[in-house]
């Protein structure tokens, strides 16, 4: 009864977080892709735009839901409930980091570690393409009919590359659970690198992860593969006949997909919430060195500010920030959040690099798309994993 | 309702898997679109995986496995080329209704 | 707690399989098979088979049938038109085919003692660990020759596929 109540408590407060994190990690985007762009993104609602997420919900939910008379209604009103409820239980065998001992009472950081947690992990991307293939043909519309299969057809092929690209690894973790892989990768060489799978010997898996990083762009119809989606080509492609919430559920299926993706490669490649360099050498002081460094800086800038209103705002940041390197040296609550910021930290470098790139690269033609697939990747993902196997092999006793 | 057992007999799960098969014998027979016969001959084969893996568990053995993992192998193969046979003789015929492709009778 | 979850799921798995035969759409068909095929992933994690479940979900819910998907929706594939039928099979074979599921079920009950249960558990060799060494052993055989069958289909399902070339 007590197992039941926790793992209540906590699927409450992962999905929580889960759904603030896709709300702020659209904020986010727009920001980073406007300072590329040379501008500023949403500032209107909320300093700095920060509430403009909620703004485009209370939008989205306002909006009038209309269903279009030529569609087929059954397929068409479960195609995004499909994509957004496989899109979302995949979060529920990840890992955010090591157990909490609080007096009596000790759980993991994880709804549920089971044995094949990367094969369910693998099987849920798989009917992930459902909702994409179903939203198309539902919506008996040429554009969309033909967005949905290419989009699908993409989805499918990338699969292959993706699943070698993670067995390389698995061959030298030898398990299948996420939380044994990251204790799999604890420990230092030479003292002070660190043993993920990106450094691992006898093969450092660099090319897996870039595979990966790659199919996983593909996977989520992330720029630079997202022409079934584009703007300019199909009409927004398969989604092209869904409003308010509907879309706003496919938004969130793609959001949380990308979520899932970078949490899967950080736990398989960059190890998860191991830190990158020895306690000894001062790991533990790290996350509130960042944070102070950032709350001074903040604080300095808000003396002579390049815009008035942020004479306020700039101060308030910085001293939330003090707050949280303080937060960081709490003995009690330093152990329990110092795994999740090498996790969060190392997720958010690879959805930082998602958007980055959706802001520098142009897109692929469709072709162009296969052939890199099946001509390019599938090879060198084979290559890859034959490579890493005879090396396993060799220096095996 | 009578009371549940603690665990569920093994005579449920086989009873369960020739429920399957019967019912896709049912629709192989009985179905006119050619895709959809293909999709009872997938049913039958999952309900025959149920049984063996049943087996499994009731021998303790892990062998079971392995053939289910050969049935869905060679399931995948003849839905590959079944399919693309599908397609050819739509191609050709311009139909789906198997009733309809039955140029080699008489 | 083990039998709740079984009868669930075998009444979703049947009601899955029902609706595959009764419906005149392929589409439908087809979303239904792949309702079976869940409800049997979680039927098999009941048996201890967690790597086959697995399987189910990535091989045949995951690349199968959303092959089958693609080729209805390319052939564009319609609702099944209304035919007529004689009323023998409807009202003869239905009795029928509950008769021959309750003798099945009275041979298996009659053959297997109903003192062991399946308990969720109890069945420990089903991981990827004991497959994998199984299957890389004792079938070592089938499992290549299972590599060549599905390059044959590979080939097969391309010429058969391809456009005419003029």
């Amino acid at each position: 009864m007590n197992f039941l109540i926790i793992s209540l408590i906590k699927a409450a407060v992962v999905a929580f977080v889960l759904l603030t994190t896709l709300a702020y990690l659209q904020w986010i985007e727009r920001k980073v892709i406007a300072h590329i762009q040379l501008r500023v993104g949403p500032r209107r609602v909320g300093p700095h735009g920060l509430l403009q997420p909620l703004a485009d919900v209370v939008k989205l939910m306002t909006k009038e839901d209309m269903i279009p008379s030529h569609v087929n209604k059954v397929f068409y009103l479960l195609a995004p409930f499909l994509a957004v409820t496989f899109a979302l239980i995949s979060i529920s065998v990840i890992p955010f980091g090591t157990e909490i001992h609080i007096g009596s009472f000790d759980t993991a950081m994880q709804l549920t570690d089971i044995n094949i947690g990367v094969l369910f992990i693998l099987g849920l991307s798989g009917i992930g393409v459902y909702g994409v293939a179903l939203a198309g043909w539902a919506s008996n519309n040429k554009y969309s009919l033909l967005g949905g299969l290419r989009s699908s057809a993409q989805m499918i092929s990338y699969e292959l590359p993706m699943a070698m690209a993670i067995a390389a690894p698995l061959l030298m973790l030898n398990t299948l659970s996420f939380r044994e892989l990251v204790n799999a990768q604890g420990g230092f060489y030479l003292g002070f690198i660190p043993r993920w799978s990106v450094f691992q010997m006898p093969f450092p898996q660099i090319i897996s992860f870039l595979l990966f990083v790659v199919a996983a762009f593909a996977e989520t119809n992330r720029v630079p593969f997202d022409l079934p989606e584009a703007e300019n080509e199909l009409v927004a492609g398969f989604h092209t006949e869904y409003s308010s919430m509907k879309f706003a559920a496919f938004f969130m299926a793609e959001y949380a997909n990308m979520v899932t993706v970078s949490c899967v490669g950080t736990l398989l490649f960059l190890g998860g919430w191991q830190p990158l360099f020895p306690e000894e050498y001062g790991a533990r002081f790290l996350p509130s060195l960042i944070f102070a460094i950032g709350g001074l800086v903040s604080i300095y800038h808000g003396m002579n500010p390049a815009r008035p209103f942020d004479r306020i705002t700039l101060p308030v940041a910085g001293v939330v920030f003090l707050g949280i390197a303080a937060i960081f040296l709490i003995p009690v609550v330093a152990t329990i959040i110092l795994p999740l910021f090498w996790f969060a930290a190392k997720v958010g470098i690879i959805l930082f690099l998602y958007i980055w790139v959706r802001g520098t690269l142009p897109r692929f033609r469709y072709d162009q798309l296969m052939n890199f697939a099946w001509t390019l990747m599938f090879p060198l993902a084979i290559a890859n994993l034959f490579v890493t196997g005879l090396l396993v092999a060799v220096t095996s006793k | 309702m009578p009371p549940l057992p603690a665990s569920t007999p093994i005579s449920w799960y086989l009873t369960l898997s020739a429920i399957l098969f019967a019912l896709g014998v049912a629709g192989f027979l009985f179905r006119r679109n050619v895709i959809t016969v293909f999709m009872s001959i997938e049913l039958m084969l999952n309900a025959v995986n149920l049984s063996f893996i049943t087996f499994s568990y009731k021998l303790k053995q892990v062998d079971g496995h392995i053939f289910s993992f050969f049935v869905m192998v060679v399931a995948a193969a003849e839905a590959a080329v079944g399919l693309a046979m599908i397609l050819t003789v739509f191609k050709n015929r311009q139909t789906l209704e198997i009733d309809e492709i039955s140029s080699l009778k008489n | 707690m083990d039998s709740i979850l079984f009868l669930i799921f075998a009444a979703i798995a049947v009601g899955c399989a029902i609706n595959l035969v009764l419906q005149t759409h392929p589409i439908s068909s087809a979303l239904s098979l792949i309702g079976v095929m869940g409800a049997l992933a979680a039927l098999y994690l009941l048996l201890g088979g967690e790597f086959i479940a697995a399987a189910q979900l990535i091989v045949y819910a995951g690349a199968i049938m959303v092959l089958f998907i693609f080729v209805i929706m390319l052939l564009n594939a319609g609702a099944e038109s209304k035919i007529k039928r004689s009323l023998w099979p409807k009202f003869l074979g239905a009795p029928l085919l509950l008769v021959l599921l309750g003798i099945i079920y009275s041979v298996i009950v009659r053959v297997l003692p109903s003192s062991e249960g399946v308990t969720f558990g109890a069945f420990r060799q089903g991981n990827a660990l004991e497959i994998g060494r199984v299957l890389f052993t004792s079938y070592l055989l089938p499992f290549e020759v299972t590599s060549v069958l599905i390059l044959v289909a590979i080939l097969g399902a391309i010429v058969l596929a391809q456009k005419e070339v003029e």
